[in-house]
C-alpha cells in the first residue's frame, strides 16, 4: 500500500469535521486548536494510517486540504 | 506542519480556476464542494479564458469572486436569462448560472423555464437546498412536508403552502433540454458522480448540444439547525426520498 499525507491549510479549515467522517483510515480529528476565525481545525492523528486517497479533500467544502502520496517505483 | 512531503507526489491541489479567497459560506456548506467541483471542470476541460459565471442571489452572491474567470452577479432568479443574453451575444463563450432554489425555482420560475425551453445552449446549476439560506432559512418551493422553517415554524403543511416542487421533473417534460440530472454530495460517491455530471453539462454546451440542467441535492447546516455530517445524513435518508437521484432527461 502507498503511503499518503495530507496538509491542512488551517486558516481556511472552519472545522466542520466532514473530512473526518470521510476518511475510511480515521486517520483525521479535531486538533483541539483554534485558528483566527476561532474555529478548531482538522489534523492529522493517525498520519501512518493515510492511504492519500483524497477523499477527505474530495469532501472539504473549503478546499483547504492538499494530499501528497508517496512514489511508488515503476 | 511536521509531515515531510519533500518525497511524495502531490495528489489533489486546489483547482487553478479558483482564486484564493476564503468562502464566505458556513462550515460545511455544500455551496463549496460544487464551487471545487465546477472548478476543477473549469480546469480539466482548459475553458477558463472563456468561460463567464453568472452569481444569483443567495448565499452564492459572492460567486464572481470565486473563480479566475469572469462573472456577473445579477438580479434574484435571474440568472438563466442573463445566461441567455451573454451565451446570444458570444456564442464563444461558455456559461454557466449558478443558481439557489430560492432563486430559480422560485423568484426566477419564469425565466427557468423559459431558457430550458428555448433550449438555450448554456449550463445550469441549481442548488436545492430546501431552504432561503441567506436570508435566515425561510420556507422554499422545495422546503419538505412537515419541515421547520422560519416561516413554518410547525413544519409545512400542504393545505397552506402545498408540496415541495420537483422542478427537474418539470423541466424534463419539455422538448428542448438535452440533458437534466440531479445529483447529491452527501459522500465521496456522490462527490464523483456530481462531478461526472457537471463535466458533463459543461461538454454539452462546448459542443453546441444545448440546455443542461444539474441539480444538486445541498445542505444547509446552519438552517437546517443540523451538524453538518448530521445534515450529509439527513439527505441520504430523508430529502432523496422526496427528490430520487439520477438523469431524467439524457439526449446527449
Ligand atoms: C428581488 C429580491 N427579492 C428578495 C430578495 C431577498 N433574498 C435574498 S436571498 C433570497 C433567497 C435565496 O435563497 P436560495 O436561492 O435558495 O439560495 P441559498 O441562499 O439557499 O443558497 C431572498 C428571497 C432579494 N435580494 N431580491
Ligand atoms: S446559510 Fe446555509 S446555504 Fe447559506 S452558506 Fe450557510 S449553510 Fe450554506
Amino acid at each position: 500500500m502507498p503511503k499518503g499525507t495530507v496538509l491542512v491549510d488551517e486558516e481556511r479549515c472552519k472545522g466542520c469535521g466532514l473530512c473526518i467522517a470521510a476518511c475510511p483510515q480515521k486517520v483525521l480529528g479535531f486538533s483541539g486548536r483554534l485558528n483566527r476565525s476561532g474555529y478548531d481545525v482538522a489534523c492529522m492523528e493517525r498520519p501512518e494510517s493515510c492511504l492519500g486517497c483524497a477523499f477527505c479533500a474530495l469532501t472539504c467544502p473549503d478546499v483547504a486540504i492538499e494530499v501528497y502520496r508517496e512514489k511508488v517505483a515503476s | 506542519m511536521s509531515v515531510s512531503v519533500e518525497r511524495m507526489v502531490k495528489v489533489f491541489e486546489r483547482p487553478r480556476s479558483l482564486t484564493g479567497a476564503h468562502s464566505t459560506y458556513c462550515p460545511g456548506c455544500h455551496h463549496g464542494i460544487l464551487t471545487r467541483i465546477i472548478g476543477q471542470t473549469i480546469d480539466d476541460l482548459g475553458i477558463v479564458e472563456r468561460t463567464v459565471g453568472i452569481a444569483p442571489v443567495g448565499c452564492a452572491v459572492f460567486a464572481y469572486r470565486w473563480y479566475r474567470c469572469d462573472a456577473l452577479q445579477v438580479a434574484h432568479g435571474r440568472a438563466s436569462a442573463v445566461a441567455t443574453g451573454v451565451k446570444r451575444a458570444r456564442p464563444d463563450l461558455v456559461v454557466f448560472a449558478y443558481q439557489g432554489d430560492g432563486d430559480f425555482a422560485s423568484i426566477g420560475t419564469a425565466e427557468s423555464i423559459h431558457a430550458a425551453n428555448r433550449g438555450e445552449n448554456i449550463t445550469v446549476i441549481f442548488v436545492n437546498n430546501q431552504v432561503y439560506g441567506m436570508t435566515g432559512g425561510e420556507m422554499a418551493p422545495t422546503t419538505l412536508v412537515g419541515q421547520k422553517t422560519t416561516t413554518t415554524p410547525d413544519g409545512r403543511d400542504p393545505a397552506l403552502f402545498g408540496y415541495p416542487i420537483r422542478f427537474s421533473e418539470m423541466i424534463a417534460q419539455l422538448e428542448a433540454p438535452v440533458y437534466v440530472t440531479r445529483q447529491a454530495l452527501f459522500d465521496t460517491k456522490r462527490i464523483q458522480e456530481t462531478t461526472k455530471a457537471i463535466r458533463k453539462a459543461f461538454t454539452n454546451q462546448v459542443e453546441r448540444k444545448g440546455y443542461s440542467l444539474v441539480e444538486v441535492l445541498a445542505t444547509c447546516p446552519t438552517n437546517w439547525h443540523m451538524k453538518p455530517v448530521e445534515a450529509n445524513r439527513h439527505v441520504a435518508e430523508v430529502v432523496t426520498k422526496v427528490f430520487p437521484l439520477g438523469d431524467l432527461v439524457n439526449r446527449g
